[in-house]
C-alpha cells in the first residue's frame, strides 16, 4: 500500500517499509541458492579439465579440419535413414493425433472422461524426450530405425495433438451450426464445419514438427535408433575428427534444407 | 405450416429468453419478427429447428411434432427447414459450389459428401440457384473472397437448395449496406413468393420489415406484444415493443415499395 508521510512534506514510496524488508529478504535467499549450487557445481567437477578446456577445443577443432569428404559415401544411407525416420515418425503421430485432438477439444468430445483420457496421453506423449522413447524401445524391439521411427512417432503425438485440439477450440461456431441446421450428420459437420477451418493448421503443425523431426532424429542414433546419429557415435568413440566435421556438416546442410522445404510450405498454406 | 405452442425458454444462466410464445405461420406467409436486443428473436427461431432446446411448449411442422423427435428424426425434419444467419456462416475455406451444396448434406451419405461426389440433380440445382440469385461465375470462388451482399446470397442458396418448407433467417441484413439490404429482403420475399415458402425473418429495421412482409409480430422480452399489419405498427406499438421513443420518423409509408428494380437481382428464373 502507497503510504503519505506529510510529517517531511509530501514524499512518495511505491512500497510499505513492511513490503520493502520481505522483497530484500527473498534477494537473500535467491542469493543463497545461488551460491550453494554454484558451490555444488564447484565441487564436482574437476577443475584441472576444464583449465585447459580452451586448448582442447582449439586441439579438436584443429584435428577436424579438413573434413573428410571421401566419407560422404558412407554417408548417404544414414542421411536417408534420417529423413525417413523422421517423416514416417511424424505420419504416424499425425494419424494418431488427428482423434486424439477430436477427443480432446471440448467442442468435439464425445465425453469427459474420453477427453481426460486424450488430455493424458498428450501429457505423456510430450513429457518424454524422443531420446529417452528411443532408449526404451531399442530394448523393446532391438536397434535400427524401427525403434527410431516409433520414438519419433510418439514424441511427436502429444505436440500435433495439442496444437490441433487448440485450433479446434477456436474455431467459429457458427459455421458448424449453419451445417447442423442443414440436417447433417455429427461425422459431415465436422468435415464440413471443422475440417477446413483446421485444415491450415492441421499442414502447418505437421511440416513443422518435421522440421523439428528432422534435427531429433540425427541425434537418435547415440542410443542405437537408427540413423546419422550412429555414424557420430562411432567416430567420436574411434577419435575420428575429421567423419565427425564431415558428419556435423552433413546435419547441418539436412537441417537447412529442412527448414526451408517447411518454410515454403507453411508459407503457401497461409 | 408452423405452429409453436406455449415455447418457453430458459438458459442454465436463468436468462428467460421466451415466455409462452404461441404463434402460427400459414404456408407462403413471410412473417417479420422485430424487438429490442435480447428481446428473444434468435432463440425463437432456433428453437424451431432445435439448434437451441425449448425448455418447454411445442412446435409443430406440419403435422410433425418437431419438439418430441428423436436426433435422427430431428436431422430428418431438419431438412425442411432452411436457415439463413446474420453473419452469413459460410464455411469460409471452401468454394462457393460447396457452400450451396452443403444444404444437401442431409440427403447425401457420409461418403458421398467427403468426395463431393453430390447427385447430378443437385449439382444442376446448386447452378439454378446461382444463377438466380446472380453468382454464376462465382462458383469456383472460395467463400471468403466475396462481399457481404455476394455471401448472404451463396447463404440463400444454400437454405434454398434443401429444398425446405419453412425458411428460417436470422438478420439477414444487419451487417449489410441499406441498398444491399433491400436487395437481400426483395430476393428472399420473391423467392418465397415463387415457391410459396412460409418464413420468419428477424430483423431490426423496422422500415425494411414493413416494405416486406404482409404480417409483423413483436417481442419484448420473451413475449409477442404484437401481431398484426405493417400499417397498424403506430408509435405507440413501437413504444409497446421497444421502449419510449419518437417513433414519427421510423414509421414508413408502406406503398413506397418497388422503386427502383435491380437488374441482376430481381431478373424472372429463367
Ligand atoms: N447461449 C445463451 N446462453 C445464455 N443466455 C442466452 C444465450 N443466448 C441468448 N441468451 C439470452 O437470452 C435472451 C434472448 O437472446 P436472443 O439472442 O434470443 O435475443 P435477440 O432478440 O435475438 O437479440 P438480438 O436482436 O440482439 O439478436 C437474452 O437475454 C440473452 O442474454
Ligand atoms: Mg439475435
Amino acid at each position: 500500500m502507497p503510504k503519505i508521510d506529510r510529517s517531511s512534506g509530501l514524499s512518495w514510496r511505491k512500497h510499505t517499509t513492511k513490503k520493502e524488508l520481505t522483497i530484500w529478504l527473498y534477494w537473500l535467499i535467491g542469493l543463497s541458492i545461488v551460491t550453494y549450487a554454484w558451490n555444488l557445481i564447484s565441487e564436482k567437477t574437476i577443475w584441472f579439465f576444464v583449465q585447459d578446456a580452451g586448448t582442447q577445443a582449439i586441439d579438436i577443432g584443429s584435428r577436424m579440419v579438413p573434413p573428410k569428404l571421401s566419407y560422404m559415401d558412407k554417408l548417404w544411407q544414414p542421411v536417408w535413414d534420417t529423413i525417413n525416420i523422421a517423416t514416417i515418425g511424424t505420419i504416424i503421430a499425425l494419424i494418431i493425433a488427428v482423434p486424439v485432438a477430436f477427443a480432446a477439444a471440448k467442442n468435439t468430445t464425445p465425453h469427459p472422461l474420453i477427453r481426460t483420457i486424450a488430455l493424458f496421453i498428450i501429457v505423456s506423449s510430450r513429457s518424454v524426450n524422443s531420446l529417452i522413447w528411443a532408449l526404451i524401445l531399442v530394448f523393446i524391439c532391438g536397434p535400427g530405425i524401427f525403434a527410431g521411427t516409433i520414438a519419433i512417432g510418439l514424441r511427436s503425438i502429444g505436440f500435433c495433438a495439442k496444437l490441433l485440439y487448440e485450433a479446434i477450440e477456436e474455431i467459429d461456431h457458427n459455421q458448424v451450426e449453419a451445417i447442423q441446421a442443414t440436417g447433417a450428420s455429427r461425422a459431415q459437420q465436422m468435415l464440413y464445419g471443422i475440417v477446413p477451418q483446421v485444415l491450415p493448421t492441421f499442414a502447418g503443425v505437421g511440416v513443422y514438427r518435421w522440421d523439428i523431426n528432422i534435427r531429433e532424429s540425427t541425434i537418435l542414433g547415440l542410443v542405437g535408433a537408427g540413423g546419422i546419429g550412429l555414424q557420430l557415435n562411432g567416430s567420436i568413440n574411434t577419435l575420428a575428427w575429421t567423419q565427425v566435421s564431415m558428419i556435423l556438416l552433413v546435419i547441418l546442410g539436412t537441417v537447412i534444407i529442412s527448414e526451408w522445404i517447411s518454410a515454403k510450405v507453411r508459407h503457401a498454406i497461409i | 405450416m408452423l405452429r409453436i405452442e406455449d415455447l418457453n425458454k430458459k438458459y442454465p444462466t436463468g436468462d428467460e429468453a421466451l415466455k409462452d410464445v404461441k404463434l402460427e405461420v400459414p404456408k407462403g406467409q413471410v412473417m417479420a419478427l422485430i424487438g429490442p436486443s435480447g428481446a428473444g428473436k434468435s432463440t425463437l427461431i432456433r428453437c424451431v429447428n432445435r439448434l437451441v432446446e425449448p425448455t418447454k411448449g411445442k412446435v409443430f411442422l406440419g403435422d410433425l411434432e418437431l419438439t418430441e423427435l428423436s436426433r435422427w428424426k430431428l436431422r430428418q425434419a431438419r431438412r425442411r427447414m432452411g436457415m439463413i444467419f446474420q453473419e452469413y456462416a459460410l464455411v469460409e475455406r471452401l468454394t462457393v459450389m460447396e457452400n450451396v451444396l452443403s444444404g444437401r448434406l442431409g440427403y447425401v451419405g457420409f461418403w458421398r459428401s467427403w468426395f463431393r461426389r453430390f447427385p447430378g440433380e443437385d449439382v444442376r440445382e446448386a447452378y439454378r440457384l446461382l444463377d438466380r440469385v446472380g453468382l454464376m461465375e462465382m462458383a469456383d470462388k472460395r467463400a471468403d473472397e466475396l462481399s457481404g451482399g455476394q455471401r448472404q446470397r451463396v447463404g440463400i442458396c444454400r437454405a434454398l437448395i434443401q429444398n425446405p418448407d419453412l425458411l428460417l433467417v436470422d438478420e439477414p441484413t444487419a451487417s449489410l449496406d441499406p441498398k444491399t439490404s433491400r436487395q437481400i429482403m426483395r430476393l428472399i420475399n420473391e423467392l418465397c413468393d415463387e415457391r410459396s415458402l412460409a418464413a420468419i425473418i428477424n430483423i431490426h429495421d423496422v422500415l425494411l420489415a414493413q416494405m416486406f412482409s404482409k404480417r409483423i409480430v413483436g417481442l419484448e422480452q420473451g413475449s409477442i406484444v404484437y401481431d398484426g399489419p405493417p400499417e397498424d405498427l403506430t408509435p405507440e406499438v413501437l413504444t409497446r415493443i421497444y421502449g419510449e421513443e419518437n417513433w414519427e420518423a421510423t414509421i414508413g409509408k408502406v406503398e413506397e415499395e418497388n422503386e427502383e428494380e435491380d437488374s441482376t437481382i430481381s431478373k424472372a428464373a429463367s
